[in-house]
């Protein structure tokens, strides 16, 4: 494959993730000369490649960090602070993006979450308001094909149905909706970026069951979807060329060109008139950091510090255990059911925002059980009808506060397969994390109470880990003092340089944060676009 | 409960085989390393480490493994390799090939070789290859089937697409 640089083009773009493959799409349909660099390789896309993966995902004797192919000397990483952050469990890097990997669950942000300082006094607001973002997270479900209804009382409001009917509620969904009538909790549909009807020749779901981490049939949305059609409107991605810095002219106004590797070993510059960052919460910063010059000693586009800073994820919190009864679990991977009732924050800012979530995968499923154990015939036969089908749980994502003290930073002493220093991921919890962690323990202990279960297992305050989404290392503002990246996602440093990722979020809530990313790279493609 | 053809064609689609519903089986390995010494060794896993409820065990694993390692070269390469090594242990301490054991001396064979306990693993120790490209090979293969999915309770296995009705369906 030619790896060489593009004659000078309007747009470069690094990274072939969600933010990078919409932007390139919309940009490229527009008629704009758009070049994507990516630094992971291109996966092939048809069904039997993705189902020879399916079987590494659920053969034991090949980790879950091979599927995409993530880690290695490529992805090596430092983690420092007071709790352990495993960085590669769940970032993918190649066209696509960790899109390839996720779970698929779209839903928007409350309208509390765009000014939580106002309403609550913690945290901080966005420069923009829900309604600001609104017909932006209309047309990101669009593109995604998202399938939802309009039966969540908790919701913000929406102008139009989702693009595709929701999926219907489980049987283990009955059971749960049981008990939480009876605690007075209300539940209502999950929207999920995957197919339930078939679209643009791509499959419904068929029901595979291995949603994370790959779907062989296609109907969960991945980036491969938007860089496909950037790439027939014209546009150019260059894979397994990861951008070493971005170079910028003497008056320190504006980038100039992207450096990158390639795999022969030699290194090229690709110029645009404007670029964009789409490397997700942890790349992003680290690239800013990694291209000081004697104008920015820091760091591109950090004269105020913060690249990096108010690093946060979502914690998740989780109570699981076994009904005397079949609850009928693993026929799929993804959520059907879930709660926003203890979404809001209280407006004493006492506790963050908790999402509950009614899994339909709780317990093994019993091709894991029988490739697992050290039995086989009628003893392995029992061993699974006797532990298989009989479990509930329900998980949680927790708000996290963005604390400027977490953070992404350039690792001193430990360097890259180019000779970069890695990212050193400073992560901990604070009390009121805990304390919200333990507020959702004890709901969902208090429904699995009603439901009869015999309880197991608690993802508790000591026991909690990350969501996988990377926010607010360049985080969003009016002020340049106090943030990076301005309401347009542009650099408030330089002019021609935006920023597309959770990167950009001021405070993140308890959302999955990919519609949000996608309605912000919409966004930021509007603004790119009307520059240009 | 017996292992139809159905269940060949899911457990091939599970394991990324290019299978159409017109395809035509064949049980004839053909050129390539496993031929049929290795299929038969194989169906004598297959009759070890399958539960005893099902049938149709010799035709599922000719078919399937016929037509799984036919575009494979190199996991077929494993396939055979594991099989050379479980004829010699076999060898060893039964004097006979493994699939020329009947199923119980098979099993303690099986057993003997501590395949039960060892871990699964394409590039580890003997044990190791005869656990991933023998035992997990086919219990793979009939776990992602739906009579395997059946016979552990579940319509629609992990790695089969079964379709989006069964999940919310209550137990009968």
């Amino acid at each position: 494959m030619n790896r060489q640089p593009s004659e000078r083009v309007d747009v470069c773009i690094v990274g072939a993730g969600p933010a990078g493959g919409l932007m390139a799409d919309r940009l490229a349909s527009r008629g704009h000369d758009v070049v994507v660099l990516e630094a992971g390789p291109r996966f092939d896309a048809d069904h039997e490649d993705r189902e020879r993966r399916m079987e590494r995902a659920i053969r034991p004797a090949h980790g879950p960090d091979s599927v995409w192919e993530m880690g290695g000397e490529r992805d090596a990483y430092e983690s420092t602070g007071d709790k352990f952050y495993p960085l590669n469990a769940a970032r993918v890097k190649g066209v696509g993006g960790s899109t390839l990997h996720w779970q698929g669950m779209v839903m928007r942000l409350h309208e509390r979450d765009f000014r939580l300082d106002s309403e609550t006094g913690v945290g901080t607001d966005w420069p923009i308001a829900y309604d600001d973002l609104q017909p932006y997270y209309a047309d990101a479900e669009d593109e995604l094909g998202v399938a939802g209804a309009s039966d969540n009382p908790f919701a913000p409001p929406r102008d139009q149905p989702h693009p595709q009917p929701a999926f219907e509620p489980s049987y283990s969904d009955s059971l749960f909706a049981t008990a939480c009538e009876e605690l007075g909790v209300a539940t209502h549909s999950v929207p999920n970026a995957r197919l339930s009807e078939g679209r643009e020749g791509r499959s419904a779901c068929v029901g595979y069951g291995t949603c994370q981490p790959v779907c062989p049939s296609g109907a969960k949305y991945d980036a491969t979807i938007h860089v496909e059609r950037a790439e027939e409107a014209g546009a150019r991605v260059v894979d397994q060329a990861p951008v070493q810095r971005l170079e910028h002219d003497e008056s320190g106004d504006k980038v100039t060109a992207a450096v990158y590797a390639t795999p022969d070993g030699e290194q090229h510059r690709q110029e645009a008139r404007e670029f964009v960052l789409a490397a997700g919460g942890v790349e992003n910063p680290r690239l800013l950091l990694l291209s000081e010059s004697e104008q920015y000693p820091d760091g591109l586009a950090n004269s105020s510090g913060l690249v990096g800073r108010f690093f946060h994820d979502h914690l998740f919190a989780g109570v699981g255990g076994t009904l005397d009864e079949p609850t009928r679990q693993n026929h799929v991977g993804f959520n059907t059911t879930e709660s926003h009732q203890f979404y809001d924050q209280p407006a004493d800012g006492s506790r963050g925002a908790i999402k509950l979530e009614f899994l339909n995968y709780a317990g093994p499923s019993p091709v894991e059980m029988a490739l697992g154990g050290d039995d086989w015939g009628d003893a392995m036969l029992d061993r699974i009808r006797e532990h298989y089908g009989s479990h509930v749980a329900v998980g949680a994502l927790v708000e996290q506060q963005p604390r400027e003290e977490n953070r992404i930073r350039l690792h001193p002493e430990r360097t890259d397969d180019h000779g970069n220093p890695v990212p050193d991921v400073v992560w901990s919890l604070s009390d009121h994390e805990r304390r919200t962690i333990e507020r959702a323990n004890e709901i969902q202990r208090s429904i699995l109470d009603e439901l009869g279960a015999d309880v197991e297992w608690t993802v508790g305050p000591e026991s909690t880990g990350p969501a996988f989404h990377h926010m607010g290392t360049t985080r969003m503002g009016t002020d340049p003092e106090s943030s990076v990246v301005d309401a347009q996602l542009r650099t408030h440093d330089v002019g021609n340089l935006t920023v597309a990722s959770s990167s950009v979020f001021p405070t993140g809530g308890a959302m999955n944060p990919t519609l949000t990313i996608a309605a912000l790279a919409l966004k930021a493609a509007d603004h790119v676009d009307e520059r240009l | 409960m017996e292992l139809t053809r159905r269940d060949v064609m899911a457990a091939l689609a599970a394991s990324g085989a290019a299978v159409g519903a017109g395809i035509s089986l064949a049980s004839d390995p053909g050129d390539g390393p496993v031929g049929d010494h290795e299929v038969d060794a194989l169906v004598a896993v297959a009759d070890v480490v399958y539960p005893s409820e099902v049938e149709g065990v010799e035709s599922f694993v000719r078919q399937y493994s016929v037509e799984r390692l036919r575009d494979r070269p190199e996991y077929a390469e494993g396939v055979a390799d594991a099989v050379a090594v479980l004829d010699e242990y076999s060898q060893t301490w039964a004097d006979a090939d493994f699939a020329d054991l009947d199923t119980e001396r098979a099993d303690r064979t099986l057993s003997g070789f501590e395949v039960d306990t060892a871990d699964p693993d394409p590039e580890g120790s003997d044990r190791e290859r005869v656990r991933y490209y023998l035992v997990n090979e086919l219990l793979f293969a009939l776990f992602t089937t739906p009579t395997g999915g059946e016979l552990a309770g579940i319509e629609n296995p992990q790695g089969h697409p079964g379709g989006t009705t069964s999940y919310q369906r209550g137990p009968e």
